[in-house]
C-alpha cells in the first residue's frame, strides 16, 4: 500500500495549472491534424484530471484496482473508445496518459527538493501509477477495437445477405458464398427478425449461389425452417442444384416436409400460389 | 390469486400472456382455460406470447397440455406472436410443439383456427 | 455492475427471480439477444431442477474472461439426491418426473460450456457457460 507524500499532494493540487498546461503542449501534436480539436482535447485533459486528482488524495497509488479509481478508469475506457473510432493508435492514446509523467516529475522534484530519499521513493511511486494508468489505456484500446472490427465484420455480413421482399407476404433471403456456421446464424436470425417486421408468411430461402452445402449447414437452415414454422410462417428453400440434392440424399438428410425448388422463380410461383395470387398476363 | 385474463371474442378464448410467469400460475391457466372452454363450448383458443422473452419446456408443456385439453373438448389451439429468439432457441432446447398450430399474429390466427376447424364461425 | 452474485432457489417464484438474474447479467456481458434468451432458458431449466428435484438450492452467477473474449458462468447446486445414471439424465425425452425430459439434455445444447457433476447422495451441480 502506498501512497503518496502530502507534500507532493500539496504542490500537485497547488500547482495544477501549469501542470495542466504542461501536460497540453506534451501531446498537442496530435492536434494538429485535426482529429482531435483543441476544445475536445482540453476538455479531455479537464475531465481526467478531476477524477485522477481526486483518487490521488485518498487512493492506494500501487494498484488501480480500488474503487477510489473507478472514475478514472472509466474516463480512461471512455477516452480509448473515442479514439479507437477516430482512428487514433494505440500509441498516440496511451501518449494521453504517459506526457502526464514529466509535469508530475516536475512537481515532485520542486515538492522534494530538500528531501532527496523522499523525492526518488516518490518519483517511482508516480511512474508506477502513470505506468498502470498507460498500460490500461492501451488494453482498453486493444479490446475496444477488436470490438469495433467484430461489430464491422457482422454488418458487412448482414449487407452481403439483404432480405428482400418479393412480394406482399413474401421474402426471399439470397445466400451467397460459402456459409460457415457464424455468418449463417447471423443472417437466419435477421430474416426471422424481418418475417415478423414485415407479417410476412413466406420466405424463400435461394441457396443458388451457394458451392456446397454440409451437414452443419443442412443442419442450420433445417433449424431456421423449423423456427420459421414455429413462429407461424412457412420457408421454401429454392436453388437446390442436383449437387445438393445428391448431398442431402447421400447424408440422409430428413427434410421435414420442407418445400425445395429448383429455382428462385419456381419457389416465388409457388408462393404467389399459397398466398392466393394469380399473374395474369395484359390482353 | 393472480390469474391470466381470458378473453371471449365469438367462439374463440384468446389469452394474452406478458408476465413472467411462474409456474403455479401457468397451472391456473390451464385450469382456468378447460373450464372456459367447457363454460363458452369455445371452439378455439389463441394464446398470444409476443411478450414472452423465454419459453422453457415448463411452458412448452403447459401450451401442449392447453391444446390437448382443448382437443377433447373439440377445440383447436394456436399459440401466435414468438418472438424469433424463442423460436430459434425453442427448436435447439429440442422442444415440439405437436398438435400446436402458430401463426405470426392474432389476426392470422383467428383465420387459421377458422379454416381449420369446420363449424368454426 | 457487479461480476459475480448469487440468489437461493428454493421456490418457483425464486425460479422467476433466477430468470431475471441471469438476463440482467447477460445482457450486462453483451451477450446478443439470441444468445441471451438461450442462457436464460437453460438458468431457468436448471433452476427448476434444482427445485423440483433437488429440493432447492442455489444459483451462482460469475462473469468469466478467456483472453479477450468474456462470458457468462452460471452454476447451479443442490444437496438433493444426486442422479443416479448421469447417460440418461442426458437423453432427451427421459425424465424422473412429469417434465418433458428436455432441461438437461436442452440446456446443453443451448449453451458453450456443460459441466455436470452428480451423484446419489451427493447433490448436484450444473455449471454453464456462454460466450459474448
Amino acid at each position: 500500500m502506498a501512497a503518496l507524500d502530502p507534500r507532493t499532494l500539496t504542490l500537485i493540487q497547488s500547482r495544477q495549472d501549469a501542470i495542466l498546461d504542461a501536460w497540453a503542449a506534451g501531446f498537442a501534436r496530435a492536434a494538429q491534424d485535426g482529429r482531435a480539436s483543441p476544445l475536445e482535447l482540453d476538455a479531455q485533459v479537464r475531465g481526467f484530471w478531476q477524477a485522477f486528482a481526486a483518487a490521488l488524495g485518498r487512493a492506494d497509488v500501487s494498484s488501480l484496482q480500488g474503487a477510489e479509481w473507478d472514475d478514472t478508469r472509466h474516463f480512461l475506457e471512455d477516452l480509448s473508445r473515442d479514439r479507437v473510432l477516430k482512428g487514433f493508435s494505440a500509441a498516440e492514446t496511451a501518449t494521453f496518459v504517459f506526457s502526464l509523467k514529466r509535469p508530475l516529475f516536475d512537481a515532485v522534484e520542486q515538492g522534494l527538493a530538500a528531501d532527496p530519499q523522499a523525492m526518488a521513493a516518490q518519483l517511482r511511486v508516480v511512474s508506477d501509477l502513470l505506468d498502470q494508468l498507460g498500460l490500461h489505456t492501451v488494453k482498453v484500446f486493444q479490446k475496444n477495437r477488436e470490438d469495433v472490427i467484430k461489430r464491422q465484420q457482422e454488418e458487412m455480413l448482414e449487407l452481403s445477405t439483404p432480405v428482400v421482399k418479393l412480394w406482399e407476404g413474401v421474402l426471399a433471403l439470397p445466400m451467397i458464398g460459402t456459409l460457415d456456421s457464424q455468418r449463417t446464424q447471423v443472417v437466419m436470425e435477421s430474416l426471422l427478425q424481418r418475417i415478423v417486421e414485415t407479417g410476412s408468411e413466406i420466405a424463400i430461402i435461394d441457396i443458388t449461389g451457394v458451392p456446397t452445402v454440409d451437414t452443419l449447414v443442412a443442419q442450420h437452415l433445417l433449424k431456421t425452417v423449423t423456427a420459421i414454422r414455429l413462429m407461424g410462417a412457412d420457408a421454401i428453400i429454392s436453388g437446390v442444384r442436383p449437387q445438393i440434392a445428391q448431398t442431402i440424399v447421400h447424408l440422409g438428410l430428413d427434410l421435414q416436409g420442407i418445400v425445395t425448388k429448383a429455382n428462385l422463380a419456381d419457389a416465388l410461383a409457388l408462393a404467389l400460389k399459397r398466398t392466393g395470387v394469380t399473374v395474369a398476363k395484359a390482353a | 390469486m393472480e390469474r391470466i385474463p381470458i378473453l371471449q371474442m365469438g367462439d374463440v378464448l384468446l389469452v394474452t400472456i406478458q408476465v413472467d410467469m411462474h409456474d403455479q400460475l401457468a397451472l391456473t391457466l390451464q385450469d382456468d382455460l378447460a373450464e372456459r372452454i367447457r363454460a363458452t363450448s369455445a371452439r378455439g383458443v389463441l394464446i398470444e406470447i409476443s411478450a414472452l422473452d423465454i419459453v422453457d419446456s415448463f411452458i412448452g408443456r403447459m401450451i401442449a397440455t392447453i391444446s390437448a385439453l382443448a382437443a377433447v373438448m373439440d377445440a383447436r389451439t394456436g399459440v401466435v406472436g414468438m418472438q424469433p429468439a424463442v423460436a430459434i432457441t425453442l427448436v435447439e432446447l429440442g422442444l415440439n410443439l405437436t398438435g400446436v398450430s402458430t401463426a405470426l399474429d392474432v389476426e392470422r390466427g383467428m383465420r387459421l383456427l377458422r379454416q381449420a376447424g369446420a363449424g368454426v364461425e | 455492475m457487479s461480476s459475480a452474485g448469487e440468489l437461493p432457489i428454493r421456490t418457483e417464484q425464486d425460479v422467476v427471480l433466477a430468470r431475471q438474474a441471469a438476463r440482467q447479467a447477460a445482457v450486462a456481458c453483451g451477450l446478443r439477444l439470441v444468445d441471451q434468451t438461450k442462457l436464460v432458458t437453460a438458468a431457468s431449466e436448471l433452476a427448476r431442477n434444482a427445485v423440483v428435484y433437488g429440493g432447492g438450492g442455489a444459483m451462482h452467477w460469475r462473469v468469466v474472461e478467456d483472453g479477450m473474449r468474456r462470458g457468462l458462468r452460471l452454476e447451479f447446486v443442490d444437496q438433493g439426491p444426486g442422479i443416479a445414471d448421469i447417460e440418461q439424465a442426458l437423453t432427451d425425452g427421459w425424465t424422473s418426473g412429469a417434465g418433458m425430459g428436455l432441461g438437461l439434455s436442452g440446456s446443453r445444447r443451448l449453451v458453450d460450456a456443460f459441466e455436470l457433476d452428480s451423484a446419489p447422495g451427493r447433490g448436484t451441480r450444473v455449471a454453464i457457460t456462454k460466450w459474448a
